[in-house]
């Protein structure tokens, strides 16, 4: 069996530093990303879109635009057949076919800005950008709305009139934009509030923001005359693009070949379709395969983002620090279909706490913005950012220091979640006290200076995963995993896997296999590679080390039983098996031939077990009064990993996290005009955080194994998203004597908050 | 409008292509010359995922016409290296695991190399201004910093 972290068992990979495998192609230019590669024939691809925030579309005429010399084909609504609006299973998930086929090409509207409208395939760019603009829309605007409270009044415009509100009671009795109601109660709050000697109440603001993954959705499609499909593509999930597009094009699943590219970031954002279907479309009609890469603009116009909401707390506690009850309500924006993350923000907004009594009421909005798809633990930084904001103001109410209040609170193993389930063993506590016994901690601020502490939570998953693990003949193994690696996940499976076997890591070759070579694996998210994919693998590792036993034993003449694996070799497992030299996994694999053929294992598993993420963030930030610009003057991250495999690759992720909720908190928003369309479609405006902006990031990776997985891995990825917010927020709270409601804390909103605490003194 | 005929020496070696006026040196890299570690993550100089050294200079290719450069020595990603050994930065990017996705790697390691070749002892603030034109949304910057302080400091012999 695999050692657990702490069992005494020397580990050789496991918890090291190895460079990654795919290290070299990345630092020479030789890694291929969605738009580096390219089909013999290729025509390029681009989409016509929406000017408009909402309309109708009553016509589209494309006879000009197939006129133009070395247009091959041209698509429009007409060409992805219509599908009825109710959810299909697709491996794990639930998708509503009629809503993606009207986002990844528009139908009877065109319900935001960038909304797809046509597609052309042509021999030359320049062919291609002149059809697109002979391409006739015949359009009529209809008012629109944006604004997630606007969206949510009865005489707002509609997006969809066959969209009744799913969980209201009394049942809705006409369409409007909001698509559902969720509610999740634990205990009774009227009782928790009674108990309360303090109740506080205040409503947040978020704004939409992108994932920002700096490579643009590209792909490369070909269609052949027999049926057959190939599609390479930048996805976080190949095998999940593989079932919606062979659905949407019309093909057997198994005739769609779909590669994942190396992916330049995805943090969620590349678990959907946009240029997919399109491009098999394209070279169905075209007859030859079809490259398409979006622009920048078009990334910010019509994927991601994830939702802006708002979000009422209320909160009570006793004097001595115990809160007593907890009280959400969230409207989040799904942009033009539904589907936002609600339901996860509502589940996770007091998960941190050990609490009797929660209320949590969450809608999901639709308005004329794109589609909002995954990003990183969907929904839960914006309502947690709620709650550790007014969990800050009730510390400072009370006279607590704010991390003894969260201890106090803290949800520990037994402590029985407001969204279901009973916590096994979790490192909320230890992250909290990480951050206090920190040196960052117990350090003295300057003038103008403030200091917030936020915690968070995520879920974590498993999943469908599949790992093949083949040993060649010189005994070295290739590894592979059908996740896509966007963040060193090579690296911790090839630990793993050397780990196991007892063989050198650079002796294991991974690759991330397509869907033609491997059995259907759910896709990089939920922080669920290291977990699922590092399963499978022990259990693929497992099987081949069963193998190599039997083979020895075959040598050996002794029974399978009398063969153990320790340290890379099969040896004799105690005098009464006999005495023979120990064969090792080179010798076993030479033999191999002779011995029964050639030693694989495979892993087909549903992972359970994944283990909940905590995590407690520190930041230092100074407010320039005259400007309102937030300086991130210091930051620490302690977070509970199980088991760090590669605790660089964590640490990145902790660091990472940080810095995108710096962007979430200060500067990030969609900016639209009056007209509905999108102000800042691209990075000078969109300002995500760049190196001068931001400090080091110290890291403190805490370990609680979880116990269903043979390293104690928990997933890494997501929970360092959720703090930020909040931390940020009462650091900028504290450095300037009020209390911000809204994000991002742009300069302008602190300028205004400033000035305002300024009046009210009487300055 | 006919095509442009361009000889430029890339990585070392003379190359020709013909180019249309429009294009831009980073589409003749790329889809020409099939040198694809300069990526496009924006078109528009902000991302910096392109950088490139043009006759000594750390430009982004995006906003470069690929006629610009007749004539002209540009350096990119896929001449860092020399046969099998990896330049310092190189290598110190792998030790301290400065990259996750690896998109923008290219062009900050492209760009990291133009401020080591005129500053060999950068502060962090340095660094951290110098490599403010290459956006990576993956490491937080933090381990990126660290591999370029810590290559300048190998390379100075510390």
């Amino acid at each position: 069996m695999a050692p657990m972290d702490g069992g005494g068992h020397d580990l050789k990979w496991v918890g090291k530093r190895p460079v990654r495998p795919d290290g070299v192609d990345k630092v020479t230019g030789r890694a291929r990303f969605g738009a580096d590669y390219n089909m013999a024939g290729q025509l390029v691809g681009r989409v016509l879109r929406s000017p408009h925030a909402h309309a109708v579309i009553k016509s589209i005429d494309t006879s000009a635009a197939e006129k133009v010399p070395g247009v091959k084909a041209v698509i429009t609504r007409d060409d992805i057949p219509d599908q009825p609006p109710e959810p299909v299973t697709v491996g794990e998930m639930s998708v509503n076919f009629s809503d993606l086929i009207r986002n990844v090409l528009a139908r009877e509207k065109v319900l935001y800005d960038g909304h797809a409208v046509a597609a052309v395939a042509a021999t030359s760019a320049k062919a291609a950008r002149e059809a697109l603009k002979l391409i006739k829309v015949d359009y009529q605007p209809l008012p629109h709305v944006l604004d997630v409270e606007e969206a949510m009044r009865p005489d707002a415009p509609v997006l969809h009139d066959n969209l009744f509100t799913e969980g209201a009671d009394p049942p809705a009795d006409k369409p409007s934009n909001i698509a559902k109601r969720i509610e999740f109660t634990l205990g009774d709050v009227a009782v928790g509030f009674e108990q309360a000697e303090v109740v506080l109440e205040r409503s947040y603001k978020t704004e939409p923001v992108h994932q920002g993954y700096i490579e643009p959705h590209a792909c490369v499609a070909s269609v052949t005359e027999d049926g057959q499909g190939e599609l390479w593509c930048s996805t976080q999930g190949h095998f999940v693009v593989r079932a919606i597009c062979a659905r949407m094009i019309g093909m057997d699943i198994s005739a769609l070949r779909v590669t994942a590219s190396e992916i330049g970031g995805g943090f969620g954002g590349k678990t959907v379709v946009y240029l997919e279907p399109l491009a098999l479309a394209l070279s169905k009609k075209a007859g030859h395969p079809v490259k398409m890469v979006m622009t920048r603009s078009e990334v910010f116009r019509a994927t991601g983002p994830t939702s802006g909401a708002t979000i009422r707390v209320k909160i009570g506690a006793t004097k001595d620090g115990r809160i007593t009850a907890g009280e959400a309500e969230m409207a989040y924006l799904a942009g033009a279909f539904p589907g936002s993350p609600v339901n996860p923000g509502c589940m996770c907004a007091f998960a941190p706490y050990d609490l009797e009594n929660v209320w949590v009421v969450g809608y999901d909005v639709v308005s004329n913005r794109p589609k909002v798809a995954a990003y990183r633990a969907p929904g839960a930084p914006i309502s947690e950012y709620a709650v550790e904001s007014l969990i800050d103001e009730v510390a400072d109410e009370i006279g607590m220091d704010p991390i003894d209040f969260r201890l106090k609170n803290a949800a520990k193993q037994g402590t029985h979640a407001a969204y279901g389930p009973k916590f096994g063993p979790i490192g909320m506590i230890d992250t909290l006290k990480a951050i206090k016994e920190s040196e960052h901690y117990n350090t003295p601020l300057g003038p103008n200076q403030g200091r917030g502490v936020g915690s968070g939570f995520w879920f974590n998953i498993g999943g469908e995963t599949c790992v093949s693990l083949n040993i060649s003949e010189d005994g070295t193994a290739t590894l592979m995993a059908g996740t896509p690696d966007i963040g060193g996940s090579r690296a911790t499976l090839s630990q793993m896997a050397a780990e196991e076997l007892g063989i050198d890591y650079d002796k294991v070759r991974p690759i991330i296999g397509d869907t033609s070579s491997l059995g259907y694996t759910f896709l990089t998210g939920g922080s669920r590679v290291t977990f699922s994919s590092g399963m499978a693998t022990v259990q693929a590792a497992q099987e081949v080390i069963k193998e190599l036993c039997a083979r020895a034993a075959k040598i050996w003449d002794i029974p399978a039983e009398a063969v153990t694996w320790e340290d890379g070799e099969a040896r004799p497992a105690g005098d009464n098996a006999g005495k023979f030299d120990p064969l090792s996994l080179e010798e076993l694999a030479a033999s191999a031939g002779k011995t029964g053929g050639p030693i694989t294992g495979y892993a087909s598993i549903n992972a359970q077990g994944a283990g909940p993420g905590f995590g407690t963030h520190l930041v230092d930030v100074e407010v320039d009064k005259e400007t309102g610009r937030v300086t991130v003057l210091r930051y620490t991250v302690a977070q509970d990993a199980g088991k760090a495999i590669h605790p660089s690759y964590v640490e990145g992720q902790y660091q990472g996290g940080a810095v995108q909720g710096i962007g979430w908190a200060l500067n990030e928003e969609y900016i639209y005009g009056d007209d509905g369309l999108m102000q800042n479609p691209g990075f000078l405006d969109y300002r995500m955080p760049v190196a001068s902006d931001v400090p080091m990031v110290d890291t403190v990776i805490v370990e609680v194994p979880n116990p269903n997985h043979p390293y104690g891995v928990r997933g890494v990825g997501e929970t360092p998203i959720v703090p930020p917010l909040g931390a940020i927020a009462n650091a900028v709270s504290h450095a300037v004597g009020v209390r911000m409601h809204e994000l991002p804390m742009s300069p302008p909103k602190v300028l205004e908050a400033v000035g305002g605490a300024a009046n009210g003194a009487g300055d | 409008m006919s095509k442009c005929h361009v000889t430029a020496t890339i990585n070392g070696d003379e190359v020709e292509y013909l180019c249309e006026p429009e294009e831009t040196l980073l589409d003749v890299l790329r889809d020409q010359l099939f040198l694809t570690g300069s990526k496009e993550g924006c078109g528009s100089g902000d991302c910096g995922a392109c950088s490139v050294m043009l006759d000594g200079r750390l430009v982004c290719a995006c906003l470069v016409l690929g006629a610009e450069a007749q004539g002209r020595k540009v350096e990119t990603i896929e001449g860092m290296a020399h046969g099998e050994t990896l330049h310092p930065l190189q290598e110190k990017f792998l030790e301290h695991a400065a990259l996750q996705c690896g998109v923008c790697t290219p062009g900050v390691l492209v760009a990291a190399k133009a401020l080591l070749d005129r500053n060999p002892d950068p502060t962090e603030t340095e660094v951290r201004y110098w490599l403010a034109g290459n956006l990576c949304r993956c490491t937080g910057y933090d381990k990126i910093i660290r591999a370029v302080m810590d290559t300048a400091a190998e390379m100075r012999g510390n």
